[in-house]
């Protein structure tokens, strides 16, 4: 019964993964990019738990409990962590106007398409199909990271950019060892708490979020 | 004795919780000095066990010292020691609240990079170097002006994503061991030949890990976070991150390309490490020409001495007792120099070079030292710097690598004529009209470990033994030998 829905569990879950980070790169409110990013660590850790029990590995179901705990619910609550209504208002004036950055989303995804069936060859398995996926994610993170002005909405880059890594550390090898992955989500919490933190001592000193502003150190 | 294998992680960690329950005692800023100590004195320990030829491992595994890792973390422990006693800060300032953060966080980065240097697994390893980056964090941005708080976005910014890439390729690589009979990220088990890794996953995951931990090193192109990040941290944590973090970042380099060599040969990493170099002594000797900072003057420095580590990492087998030596000689004097470079900082108050005149005259207690540091760092012998580079070059041109070390040469004669410049500047000449002034004979902190660096730095390179002998077991340790 389970083997035939694996495949097209394995799809639904990358795919909701890709359509995420698409989004994320379309919408402009912060509100709506942190629920699209709990969207995703939900999916996210769909897609652990699916491979978990088609492997017959419980210790892949804790994995994405924890994955669950940590990107689904810990990390946006830390992000929208102010009051809703100012957040409601955050708008990110973006580099990339929303047509050519939907333009770019789809040709990075090709682009991970093509290099992973280059490169590694897609193998046989569900999971090794859906591989590029995460290289996508990653290739849209970094797009993200680049193309957004604001200190929050680079945040959301970076941890798009950390899913994606996620993904394909699942799809080709069934997941680093568990204690690597608890010092990965640890390591990415105090990542964000830090960067966070010095997005409310921007908003002090400068007035704003826009990392335009920092300039003032060059050569 | 496996147990000395915890003291450098568990020591800082009970020191930080110490320095937080030490509510308004002068004490308290000994603290990182004695975190220090603690990893000084376990990396002299394990080196003097694997003399003996013994190598030491312990939970489970997860933490093993050979011959490079007690190495490297002596050179944690030393270069932490000058830049910690010398950067003591005063009894009343370390009385506030920030002051215990501070020190906490410098026992934190101190005990993260004894584990990057311990980890047997390279998963261990990525996340340490990790840890250092959120240890620092706060570190870089600790004086709370405009100018820390933008170094600190942007070292942790790019710190992460770089250290990020490292995790993409850590993961390929562990890709390419679950296809094999026991999946690993022990990098022991990964660098034992014949294990049939997939060439291709290896060859990706080699890459970006390298590219990953090229930008925690401070390489070009993925320097830009480094000249900021360092000449805003307070002067003891640019040393730390000039003399040390850099050159651990090198340390995960060296293990992923003991692994890749086996597999895919060494022509890969020596092209890419043969190019971030010499694009990092060209942007420090561009840089360095027109500089006006002079902490930012030393954080190019280090992009310049890493730029020609890489190299020598390029190079191979070769130079690596040379890139070695390089570590501990650069780390000793990078350390010591940013120790000064806060004191007159402190002492005249602005950091621009053409504020500051005539240094040997009005203070010769600060120029003395500072002096004869800048003539260790542009590579005068006997400092062992000199030797260091002469190693890397003749290594080069021993393995057919002419053109780079080559043009790496002229570059560092550039540099070395900036350095100059910039020096002299600073030193040399009478002060503006005639003033009247008092020459001031005062060190402005402790003298000790400046002493202490530089004479190490000076009569290190000819102790053929033990130092030549553990450097020689360090490098065989990379060839999978040992």
């Amino acid at each position: 019964m389970f083997e035939t829905f694996y495949p097209q569990l394995i799809g639904f879950c990358t795919g909701a993964l890709l359509l995420t980070s698409a989004l994320m790169v379309w919408r402009h409110s912060l509100l709506a990019s942190i629920r699209l990013l709990a969207l995703q660590g939900v999916a996210l850790a769909a897609l652990v738990a699916v491979i978990g029990i088609a492997e017959g590995e419980s210790e892949l179901v804790l994995v994405s409990l924890l994955i669950l705990s940590v990107k689904g619910v810990g990390l946006p609550w830390v992000l929208a962590h102010q009051s809703k209504a100012s957040i409601k208002q955050i708008q990110e004036s973006p580099r990339l106007n929303p047509t050519a950055a939907l333009l770019a989303v789809t040709l990075l995804t090709i682009l991970s398409y093509v290099v992973v069936s280059r490169v590694f060859g897609l193998g046989d398995s569900e999971t090794g199909h859906a591989a590029p996926i995460g290289l996508a994610m990653v290739l849209i993170g970094f797009l993200l990271l680049i193309s957004r002005r604001r200190a929050r909405s680079q945040l959301i880059g970076f941890l798009l950019l950390d899913n994606g890594i996620a993904t394909i550390a699942f799809l080709t090898s069934g997941g680093v060892p568990i204690l690597l992955e608890f010092a990965v989500s640890l390591d990415v919490l105090l990542v964000v708490l830090i960067l966070h933190v010095f997005a409310g001592r921007m908003r002090t000193k400068f007035g704003g979020t826009a990392v335009d502003q920092l300039r003032e150190l060059h050569d | 004795m496996s147990f000395v294998l915890w003291i450098p992680l568990v020591g800082p960690l009970a020191f930080a919780g110490l320095s937080l329950l030490l509510r308004g005692s002068a004490l308290r800023r000994f603290v990182g000095v004695a975190a220090s100590s603690a990893v000084l004195v376990s990396g002299l320990l394990l080196v003097s066990a694997v003399l003996d030829g013994a190598v030491f491992e312990s939970g489970g595994g997860m933490l093993r010292a050979d011959a490079l890792s007690a190495y490297m973390l002596s050179v944690v422990g030393a270069v932490g020691l000058i830049s910690t006693w010398g950067g003591l800060s005063s009894a009343a300032s370390s009385r506030t609240r920030d002051a215990a953060g501070y020190e906490a966080l410098i026992a934190l980065f101190l005990a993260a990079m004894s584990l990057a240097v311990l980890a047997d697994s390279i998963g261990l390893m990525w996340a340490a170097v990790e840890a250092t980056t959120i240890a620092t964090a706060f570190l870089v941005g600790h004086h709370r002006t405009r100018r820390s708080l933008e170094a600190a976005w942007k070292y942790v910014i790019l710190g992460s994503v770089g250290v990020a890439i490292a995790l993409l390729g850590i993961v390929l690589i562990y890709a390419a061991s679950v296809g094999t009979d026991t999946p690993t990220l022990s990098w022991v088990l990964l660098s034992q030949a014949d294990r049939g890794l997939d060439p291709a996953l290896i060859t990706a995951g080699g890459a970006l890990a390298v590219l990953g931990f090229a930008t925690k090193s401070g390489l070009a192109p993925m320097h830009s976070w480094l000249p900021d990040a360092h000449s805003q941290a307070p002067a003891p944590v640019s040393g730390l991150m000039s003399g040390v973090l850099l050159s651990v970042a090198l340390y995960a380099i060296l293990r992923i390309q003991s692994i890749t060599n086996l597999v895919i040969g060494p022509e890969f990493l020596r092209t890419m490490l043969s190019i971030g170099g010499l694009l990092s002594l060209l942007v420090a000797a561009s840089l360095l020409i027109r500089q006006r900072d002079y902490k930012r003057m030393l954080a190019y420095s280090s992009i310049e001495h890493m730029g020609l580590m890489a190299i020598g990492v390029a190079i191979g087998p070769a130079a690596l007792p040379s890139v070695l030596l390089y570590i501990l000689g650069h780390g000793l004097i990078k350390a010591t120099l940013f120790v000064i470079s806060g004191r007159i900082l402190k002492v005249e108050g602005t950091p621009v070079i053409s504020d500051v005149r005539a240094l040997l005259v009005r203070r010769p207690g600060l120029a003395v030292p500072w002096l004869i540091a800048m003539a260790a760092i542009v590579g005068f012998p006997p400092f062992s710097i000199f030797f260091s580079e002469v190693g890397i070059i003749m290594a080069g041109w021993s393995v057919g690598l002419g053109g780079v070390v080559g043009a790496a040469l002229v570059l560092l004669l550039v540099i070395f004529a900036a350095f100059t410049r910039l020096t002299v500047q600073m030193t040399i000449g009478a002060p503006p009209d005639g003033a009247a002034f008092t020459p001031d004979y005062s060190t402005h902190g402790p003298r000790l470990p400046i002493i202490l660096a530089l004479v190490t730095t000076a009569t290190i390179a000819f102790v053929a033994e033990p130092v030549g002998t553990l450097l020689l077991q360090a490098t065989a340790v990379l060839g999978g030998t040992n």
